[in-house]
């Protein structure tokens, strides 16, 4: 399996996705530069965190427009996965990949602890290796991450089971403490309607090794690499 | 031509900025804020010299860029 990162000025977790992949496939990643127009054939992309154009205008606003990101549409489009991290996640709500947007967190300020998630669907490329409704710790660190979208589209996202996972407390219960940062429906990452799309503001590149504190995050990578590669 | 571009909130959509904001007015002493929204003020100059075309250059970066439309409103002023 070959994997593809997109590298924007100001991206900081693509070397930590790249080991990430790299554990698990056991191949090079390509490193992507966002000004390229032309995209290596890849099993799979994504789009790492970061701060992508230091957050001018709006976090990835100014990303989803990068020359590269025209391909990243096309081949998720041709149903290419694509994976997008903390800043990926906003990039690709920018670029029209995924619905809704990442505000400013409720309490304004930037938030960086492990919180606790539920696996809410586990029929993707990306969720597979987790259990349906299993309890995973895994870190976030953002300013902007507070989900919103509009009613409709909060219900159709809820109806066809793409809420991938969800803020929740360490027993899992899904309530109003447990949100870090005042997304609707405790919503922490979600799919678009093929489910090979997938945008997340936790980083499970940075729990894959014992070394970091855990591997709850490990899974994401494992079940990619296990699928994609098949 | 020059533009004047203001993009707001939608109505509706929390402002915890503008919130915070409000507060902070509050504290020094300003009484009677009833609500406070925070947007963005964006000035383009333009080659271009029709007004009308003008608005219609600006309107489709608005579109594209400038605003969220999933969550913000725009207004355009175009002059000399």
């Amino acid at each position: 399996m070959k994997a593809s990162v997109i590298v924007f000025p100001g991206s900081n977790c693509d070397r930590d996705v790249k080991v990430a992949l790299e554990a698990g496939t056991g191949q090079g990643v390509n490193m992507v530069w966002h000004g390229d127009t032309d995209l290596p054939r890849t099993d799979l992309i994504v789009i790492p965190g970061g701060f992508s154009y230091g957050d001018y205008l709006r976090s990835g606003a100014i990303a989803a427009h990068s020359p590269i990101m025209r391909e990243v549409v096309a081949r998720a489009n041709a149903g290419v996965p694509v994976l997008g991290i903390c800043n990926g996640f906003q990039i690709l709500t920018e670029a029209g990949l995924l619905p809704g947007v990442l505000m400013r967190n409720a309490n304004l300020k930037y938030i960086c602890k492990d919180v606790h998630l539920k696996v809410e669907n586990t029929d993707s490329l990306f969720t597979r290796a987790y259990q349906p409704g299993q309890i995973i710790r895994i870190p976030i660190a953002h300013h902007d991450g507070n989900y919103e979208t509009d009613g409709e589209t909060l219900k159709r996202l809820e109806g066809d089971g793409r809420v991938a996972v969800r803020y929740c407390d360490e027993g899992g219960a899904v309530t109003e403490s447990a949100n870090p940062n005042g997304s609707m429906a405790n919503i922490a990452g979600i799919f678009n309607d093929s489910r090979r799309v997938l945008g997340l503001m936790p980083h499970p590149e940075r729990l894959i090794d014992p070394l970091q504190g855990g591997t709850d995050g490990k899974a994401m990578f494992d079940g990619l690499v296990e699928t994609v590669a098949a | 031509m020059k533009a004047k571009v203001h993009v707001t909130l939608k109505p509706g959509v929390l402002d915890p900025q503008g919130k915070a904001v409000q507060h902070a007015l509050g504290s020094l002493g300003f009484s009677g804020v009833e609500e406070v929204r925070q947007g963005k003020y964006i000035e383009i100059d333009l080659s271009e010299t029709d007004a009308e075309s003008a608005r219609s250059q600006v309107d489709d970066m608005c579109r594209k860029l400038l605003a969220n439309m999933v969550i913000e409103n725009y207004s355009i002023d175009i002059s000399d």
